[in-house]
């Protein structure tokens, strides 16, 4: 037996919108997810050629070397649009913000040792830069890349990469007792300290390069695997020091981030992958430059990491990288 | 390096403070490539910018408290949505006719709604300094929450009423869509510093009270919980791209005395585009809305006159007046919504929505609203169709209208000073001949004629057999151009179209409401 409610009932006329219908089938309930994801972006009938690049229209599948018969075909496995997106990082940033709070009240950062604090300053707050750079490089991909489905995702990685900057700004803050100083000591090891210039000289090449794709593998593939899981997850594997379980509870933030970030961009390279002889081609060549670029970038870097096993760290991020791209059917170099 | 640690509790920081540690620090000044390089859009229009850290943050957010306050809205937001769905709450609205209202909105503004995403985007990575570009992301991606959020309160209403199925094609396709379009459009392929004066100053910032207050407020007065409740939800968002607006054209303006006179013209060109978009608003408010919130002219006079006349007036310190016509746009408040909707009733055969003649009741408010143009000009006419439509000769338009080369509304105003004169403008560029509906439309075409001939005006489209689905064959027999051209635009003629009277959308309405053909009520229908 259960409780029952009587209510009124008509017959929809229609189960859904008919450009959710063309893709999902026709009258199915739709999801949220797939009302509000796809084959938004207008496509005919453009009035007028931009400004800032004349020989293209407005929205332009030629604004990167990858073809697709179908633009809007990249799902997003988190079936993330804005709500769900809005709310998954609101419970995120919950925990985050308690963990500032916890160290922030207890004062915690003050148990580490002077050697810990020198690899926070000298090896983790300077990248608040480079995610500045994968935000403007994801918001590239956002505005200039085709169809709504690209975009979307493209859009949270913006977000997402502002809110990992900050998060690391506040790390500083923690360290500083709020002065600002390790930030400005940050932004001049990012400008002039010579380890560091490598990934500043690849992160403004990625800044002018002009297609997208090209950019998405860049960053969100080749940057991305080799920096999280060598600068950030080290943080949560060595806890044996004072003061390491604090640091690990500060970036879990983008520990946890990057596990979930990786399913969007594994499915973006598989469905692009894929698609054509010509696209895996071109995706393989781009994954290959750009991984022997960031190898020679990070090098000095990870020379630096006091545990002394910072090139094997990266040694190992590379055959993972090389693994996943066997994975997602590109070919590693 | 010296160490930095202090271990000491830090001081407190004020939100300004902490904003801009976390912040504004971010971007560099590159040297590997040229910064000319990185944001390489800055210099196509002859603004000058010597110090981006003079921008003042309009709202300091951070991401974290973002991501908190936007969440706490969509469980909102969402919980009303989902309650609205449950209870069939379309069944709440004061007549089937309001739904008419939302396929405009649905049709022409959600899809400005992304454009403007991808926009917001477009800035977010072409203004060098972090306070700028991070304001633009933010409204990016409120942008897309919009288009979201709309699309799933309009859900409901798309289940069970017509002309709701295909907003983005018809946005790129059908005839009158293209007016809204190509005003997007005319921003998007701009350069950046006109792309924020059109959307974020002209737009969301002069003309906003205009846009949202209209269909949010009709939605609250005739009783559509689900739209009503998106216009809440949205407001502060709203709020926050209103002050980007404001803080774009302070800082551009304090930033070059060149740029007064370049800013001018971006101001003169997108109050006349603007205006003349919202000539889709003023028949809403004033023929569409079952349970009306008040008239065209009244919300012009409020919004525009006051509201956008102080603004000015607080401008003025920075060289800037009023922009050119704004006293034609009072002038034509008199008559703008009566000789719109003339025109959707004329055309309605070919358009995504019903119609319907006013009733005597809804004459009675005209006349009261408008003294001295109802009873004298429109009156007439409608009684005029409303006798042929008692004599079974409905009138249709069966022509193809001559459309202005800007705003790409047909020439269907008149003379500010004769109502019973067309106006009509024409110029010669390059040999060949365009029309306008007005000096203001002239004077746009005129300041960038190469950019206005490429316009896709969808009347010429038409005629030059570019409105055809891919797999229509005009050369095969019995070739029906007109139903061809229906299907290119994605609409079911009949179904999506003409009169209400008559619609099933209104059977439909009847049935569900229980009430007889004669409007009576009668027992609902059986669960």
């Amino acid at each position: 037996m259960s409780v029952e409610i009587r209510v009124a009932s008509i017959d929809p006329i229609r189960q859904t919108f008919a450009r959710t219908s063309r893709r999902f089938g026709a009258d199915k309930p739709a999801s949220r997810y797939q009302e509000a994801s796809f084959d938004l972006q207008p496509r005919d009938n453009f009035h007028y050629r931009p400004v800032w690049d004349p020989e293209r229209d407005i929205y332009d599948s030629r604004r990167t070397a990858i073809c697709m018969r179908d633009w809007d075909d990249f799902r997003d496995p988190r079936q993330y649009y804005y709500a769900t997106y809005v709310l998954n990082r609101a419970r995120m940033q919950e925990t985050a913000e308690k963990s500032f709070e916890f160290v922030e009240r207890h004062g915690l950062l003050a148990t580490l040792s002077a050697g810990q604090v020198h690899q926070v300053e000298a090896l983790l707050l300077p990248f608040r830069h480079l995610e500045w750079a994968a935000n403007l490089n994801n918001c590239f991909i956002t505005a200039y890349c085709f169809g709504s489905s690209m975009a979307q995702g493209a859009m949270y990685n913006t977000t997402d990469r502002l809110g990992i900057a900050q998060y690391l700004s506040r790390i500083g803050l923690l360290l500083d007792g709020n002065s600002g100083r390790s930030l400005i000591a940050a932004k001049e090891r990012w400008l002039g300290d010579p380890a560091w210039q490598g990934l500043r000289r690849l992160a403004e090449h990625s800044l002018v390069r002009k297609d997208w794709f090209e950019i998405f593998v860049a960053q969100n593939l080749v940057l991305d695997s080799l920096v999280h899981p060598v600068m950030y997850a080290r943080l949560h594997t060595e806890l044996d020091a004072p003061g390491a379980a604090y640091l690990a509870m500060l970036t879990e933030f983008m520990k946890d981030w990057y596990g979930e970030n990786v399913k969007w961009v594994d499915a973006c390279l598989k469905i692009a992958a894929a698609e054509s002889a010509d696209n895996r081609a071109q995706l393989s060549a781009w994954a290959a430059e750009w991984k022997g670029r960031a190898i020679e970038a990070l090098d000095p870097l990870v020379r630096l990491i006091d545990s002394g096993d910072g090139p094997q760290r990266l040694e190992a991020a590379v055959a993972a990288l090389d693994l996943r791209m066997t994975r997602l059917g590109l070919d590693p170099a | 390096m010296n160490n930095t640690h202090t271990g000491q509790a830090g001081k407190k920081l004020s939100l300004k403070e902490k904003y801009a540690l976390m912040t504004r620090g971010l971007g560099w000044d590159t040297s590997y490539e040229p910064m000319d390089k990185v944001f390489d859009q800055l210099g196509l229009e002859g603004i000058r910018i010597h110090d981006w850290d003079k921008w003042e943050d309009p709202f300091r957010l951070t991401m974290d408290a973002y991501w908190k306050y936007q969440a706490e809205k969509e469980r909102k937001l969402y919980a009303v949505l989902d309650a609205f769905q449950q209870n069939n709450g379309h069944l709440n609205i004061s007549d089937a006719r309001y739904v008419n209202t939302l396929k405009l909105f649905f049709t022409g503004i959600t899809p400005a709604e992304y454009n403007a995403h991808r926009l917001f985007a477009m800035l977010g990575r072409q203004f060098p300094g972090p306070g700028a570009a991070i304001a633009c992301q933010m409204q990016a991606v409120d942008e897309l929450r919009h288009v979201q959020t709309q699309i799933h309160s309009i859900s409901q209403y798309n289940k069970y009423f017509n002309g709701l199925h295909d907003h983005s094609v018809m946005n790129d396709r059908l005839w009158y869509l293209s007016v809204p379009k190509s005003f997007f459009e005319d921003a998007i392929s701009s350069g950046p510093f006109e792309q924020i004066i059109a959307i974020s100053f002209a737009l969301e910032y002069l003309l906003t009270n205009l846009v949202f207050m209209p269909f949010m407020s009709g939605a609250a007065y005739n009783g559509d919980m689900a739209t009503v409740t998106f216009g809440f939800s949205s407001q502060s968002d709203e709020a926050r791209h209103m002050t980007l607006g404001l803080e774009c054209i302070k800082f551009v303006l304090e930033q070059d005395p060149g740029n007064v006179e370049i800013i001018q013209r971006y101001l003169d060109k997108w109050f006349w585009r603007g205006y003349k978009v919202l000539g889709l608003v003023s028949m809403m408010l004033d023929y569409m809305l079952p349970r009306k919130v008040m008239s065209w002219k009244e919300a012009w006079e409020i919004y525009f006159v006051q509201n956008g006349g102080s603004l000015f007036n607080d401008l003025s310190r920075y060289g800037l007046r009023m922009p050119r016509h704004w006293e034609q746009s009072v002038a034509e408040a008199e008559h703008l919504s009566h000789q719109t909707w003339n025109s959707f009733y004329n055309f309605s055969d070919a358009a995504a929505f019903h119609v319907w003649l006013p009733s005597d009741e809804d004459m009675a408010w005209l006349s009261e609203k408008y003294p001295n143009t109802f009873d004298q000009h429109y009156r007439p006419r409608i009684e005029h169709y409303r006798r042929l439509q008692a004599e079974g000769k409905r009138y249709y338009n069966p022509s193809l209208p001559m459309l202005c080369q800007t705003c790409q509304i047909p020439l269907i105003f008149t003379e500010g000073d004769d109502p019973t004169r067309t106006s009509h403008r024409e110029t010669e560029h390059e040999g060949e001949k365009y029309h306008f509906c007005s000096d203001g439309c002239q004077e746009v075409f005129e300041q960038q004629p190469d950019k206005y001939v490429s316009a896709w005006l969808p009347a010429h489209q038409i005629l030059q057999g570019n409105c055809f689905a891919p797999d229509a064959d005009p050369q095969a027999a019995g070739f029906q151009a007109e139903a061809e051209v229906m299907r290119y635009f994605h609409v079911n003629p009949g179904q999506d179209n003409m009169d209400y009277e008559g619609s099933q959308d209104e059977a439909n309405w009847r049935l569900w409401k229980g009430l007889s053909p004669d409007g009576a009520s009668k027992a609902p229908p059986a669960a």
